[in-house]
């Protein structure tokens, strides 16, 4: 009877957003207040029954009503709750529905915030919402609906894939989502925008929010993805360059590079008609990366949707959208006025060369994804891009962002002087040149190549600690002046410190790990001693086991570390009961140096078991890296002057007007 | 192997129940992303140097039945003969090159995840440098045309932003002098 209710409220909904799409957006037209003022209620009531149609799917979930196909065909009685939960977007059906209440949250939390908007903007911003909000609910109750009935109802479930059933994995897309669904909000307020034919400064600070928030999610999820590929896959792996993680990654360099651009154009009122483009060009690479996941074009390990029918449908929302929005952009952008020039030394310029050196880097993995399927759809001929590709053509393109990074927010505005920052710097190019040496001395083997690597995110991470205390006078003023300096900087501030110092210890973790892993692989026997990196284990034989929804057998591995007990490993290999699929889970010992990795491979022909074991360096730097991006984004996201919603001080709208 | 061969049977047969049920989510992710057992320990060479060269060119060479992973990563019995096919051919004493190009010659470009530059392919591997051009052209641009736009720019007030104006001062406040009334 719930399920009838969330199909019956999901129906509803998708009414309701029709009538919102139209109605606000015509009345802004009209300058008719009454139709402009539906918006609000619309996209709550959007909100509430959405939320009921979710509700209702993860009730059944939870209580494994199997009469459902969906449950069906993902779930199982004997899973843990959590990924009964997590079940719910699982799969193709039920993350759609994920997709649809995220956006209708985000609508929402336009109406409910944006009462400082102003009334054309927030209705115009609404309409657009509830026009993707339509598209996409359409494309559920069409193509993917996921609350139909199975009868009769099986007696027990096909299970979730076991590899799925995982803590990370369970919150890596509703982050994922977020971040995709929130870019939404940049492309509305673009779009508004356009049919406006206006933007000024403090646009600019109503989209910079919202396009941070939803930046941070997409950096947590992604790095969630890349830490479970780590830990679970089993041969400690952390990205490969797959199609699918591409289409969540160009969004993350193009909505970097909108945050950055929006940072101009509020402060500055330039970049603007750059800033309305690469909002439209955001989303659209989310709508393209829901449509290259969605449709299996990619045939990648990712696509579990294969069907051409919902991938035409994503196709004609992802066209309609992003067409509707560049040839919107096309009509409209010389409507809007530029403004605020600079030199090319400037903090602005250092912001353009960001947002080249981002666009560039996207546009280089755009082209690397879709490539073999152009070529083989015009040609017939088949290529593989893989790693070695984006490895040769995207990473020299991050290493000049990377080296100009810590300059930027040591420009001035309009006018920069180098050499001035340069000496404020001083203290970071002596870390990296250290780092250089001591890499240098430490490593014994690896390309010549990494110890500058390594030197380049010293050079970030130092950088991104020099920033605020130089802005504190710090080594000029009083010990006094420098504290009330350094409680007295924005919020802001600090967030972007600790996001660039995040983003230099990420680099020395794709760096560290890429360049020094040291591996060893061999068959063992209970009893036998391996050495590796320092550390030297003993297997302690095979034991089985059985968990909630699994067999598994564990190994014991002793690890010692200089001659002393450092800790115990259990790596082990599950068979789960449905569906009936194996998994390895790998032994992991994290400490300062890098990550000790033991996996378990195939029994051998004499008895003996096959053993993987790895040395990964410094590879905790990636994802802790991430976790203070995210931290750094959030900690912006508080700073009052950024706060969703909350009005600017009077004099601060009076100032662009001058 | 014996596990590996149950469970890819298993996987078939679910995935037929899944057809029965009218789904259409074939289970890739489950088939082939499993558990990487990758290079068994009888495939590794005694010569460390050869045996680094070896995993060199496996990692640049593509699993054909598999869905973007090199031969180093997967756990496919093809991936495994074409590693001892690469070490085979080290041992016989080829080099790198020659080794990649007789894996070519047996299974096309479409074994190379760094696809070679050919007619098909310029365009791949120049778009970076077309994009970067294009990237930079525009930002030059940008700062020859800034002084005669900034000029005009941000100017004056439309008619909205003054009543909103207005109404943020409140009614007994003057506005500012000077450019703000100049409408």
């Amino acid at each position: 009877m719930l399920i009838e209710l969330g199909h019956f409220a999901l129906v509803l909904a998708l009414f309701i957003a029709m009538v919102q799409t139209v109605v606000p957006a015509w009345g802004a037209l009209r300058s008719d207040d009454r139709m402009m003022e539906l918006a609000a209620p619309a996209s709550l009531s959007q909100l509430l029954l959405v939320l009921i149609a979710f509700v209702a799917l993860m009730h059944a979930y939870v209580t494994s009503d199997f009469s459902v196909l969906n449950v069906a065909a993902n779930s199982h009685s004997m899973k843990p709750v959590i990924y009964k939960i997590s079940g719910v977007w699982g799969n193709h059906e039920g993350s759609m529905v994920l997709w649809v209440l995220i956006l209708a949250i985000f609508g929402a939390a336009v109406a409910l915030f944006g009462d400082n908007l102003p009334v054309t903007l927030k209705a115009n911003v609404l309409s657009v919402q509830a026009s993707i909000a339509t598209a996409f609910i359409l494309f559920i109750l069409l193509t993917s609906n996921p609350f139909l009935r199975l009868d009769p109802a099986p007696v027990d479930g096909q299970g979730l894939n076991p590899i799925l059933q995982d803590p990370a994995l369970a919150f890596h897309p509703p982050f994922l989502y977020m971040g995709y669904v929130g870019f939404s909000m940049a492309f509305s307020f673009a779009v508004a925008a356009l049919i406006e034919g206006r933007t000024d400064a403090a646009w600019a600070r109503w989209v910079r929010p919202w396009t941070l928030l939803a930046w941070i999610c997409l950096t947590l999820g992604i790095a969630m993805g890349s830490w479970w590929a780590y830990y679970e896959l089993g041969w400690g792996g952390w990205w490969f360059w797959d199609p699918v993680e591409n289409a969540s990654f160009m969004p993350w360099l193009a909505g970097t590079a909108l945050l950055h651009s929006a940072l101009v154009m509020e402060k500055r009122e330039a970049l603007k008609v750059w800033t309305v483009l690469l909002a439209i060009l955001t989303f659209s690479l989310s709508l393209m990366g829901t449509f290259l996941v969605r449709s299996g074009v990619l045939s990648s390990v990712h696509a579990f949707a294969v069907d051409p029918e919902r991938g035409t449908f994503v196709l004609v929302i992802m066209i309609l959208f992003t067409g509707g929005g560049l040839a919107l952009f096309g009509a409209r952008a010389g409507a809007l006025r530029q403004g605020g020039i600079f030199a090319p030394i400037s903090r602005e310029g250092g912001l353009v060369l960001n947002n080249i050196l981002l666009t560039t880097g996207c546009a280089t993995v755009l082209c690397g994804t879709l490539y073999p399927l152009a070529l083989e759809a015009l040609t017939g001929d088949k290529i593989s891009v893989g790693a070695p590709y984006f490895n040769a053509t995207f990473v020299p393109l991050m290493v000049p962002l990377l080296l100009a990074l810590p300059a930027g927010p040591f420009l001035a505005w309009k006018r920069g002087d180098l050499k001035g920052v340069s000496q404020r710097l001083f203290f970071a190019m002596l870390a990296a040149l250290l780092g250089l040496v001591a890499t240098f001395a430490i490593a014994e083997r690896g390309p010549w190549l990494a110890p500058f690597g390594i030197a380049l995110g010293l050079w970030v991470m130092a950088g991104a600690v020099l920033d605020p205390l130089s802005r504190a006078r710090f080594g000029v003023g009083s010990r006094e002046e420098v504290l009330r300096r350094l409680g007295n900087l924005p919020r802001s501030a600090y967030g972007t410190a600790l996001a660039h110092f995040g983003l230099g210890l990420a680099v020395i973790g794709i760096v560290g790990t890429s360049a020094y892993r040291v591996e060893r692989i061999l068959p063992m026997r209970s009893g036998d001693k391996v050495e590796i990196a320092g550390y030297s284990l003993e297997f302690r034989g095979l034991t089985s086991g059985r968990g909630p929804n699994y067999t598994e057998e564990t190994a014991l591995f002793e690890v010692e570390h200089g001659g002393r007990p450092a800790t115990e490993l259990r790596p082990s290999k599950r068979l789960y009961d449905a569906p009936p699929q194996p998994t390895t889970e790998a032994g992991i010992h994290a400490s300062w140096a890098g990550d000790l990795y033991v996996v378990l491979g195939d029994p051998q022909a004499d008895g003996s078991t096959a053993v993987r074991l790895y040395f990964n360096p410094l590879v905790r730097g990636i994802w802790i890296g991430a976790v203070l991006m995210f931290l750094g984004g959030g900690l912006s996201l508080l700073d009052r002057r950024l706060r969703v919603g909350a009005p600017a001080p009077a004099s601060a709208r009076v100032v662009p007007a001058e | 192997m014996e596990a590996q061969q149950r469970a890819a049977r298993v996987a078939g047969s679910l995935r037929q129940r899944m057809r029965r049920l009218g789904l259409g989510a074939a289970l890739a992710l489950a088939v082939l992303a499993g558990p990487a057992t990758a290079v068994q320990p009888d495939e590794v060479l005694t010569d460390p140097a050869l045996e680094a060269r070896a995993r060199a060119i496996s990692a640049g060479l593509r699993c054909l039945v598999c869905q973007n992973q090199s031969i180093d990563d997967s756990n496919a019995p093809l991936a495994r003969d074409l590693r001892l096919l690469v070490r085979e051919r080290l041992e016989a004493g080829l080099s790198d090159a020659e080794v990649e190009a007789f894996i070519v010659t047996r299974y096309g470009d479409f074994v190379l995840l760094r696809p070679p530059l050919r007619a098909g392919t310029i365009l791949l591997w120049a778009m970076p440098l077309i994009a970067l051009s294009i990237a930079l052209w525009a930002a030059l641009s940008l700062f020859r045309r800034g002084a005669p736009e900034a000029a005009a720019a941000g100017a004056a007030l439309s008619r909205v932003e003054e009543a909103r104006l207005s109404e943020l001062l409140g009614p007994g406040e003057t506005t500012a002098p000077g450019t703000i009334r100049d409408v």
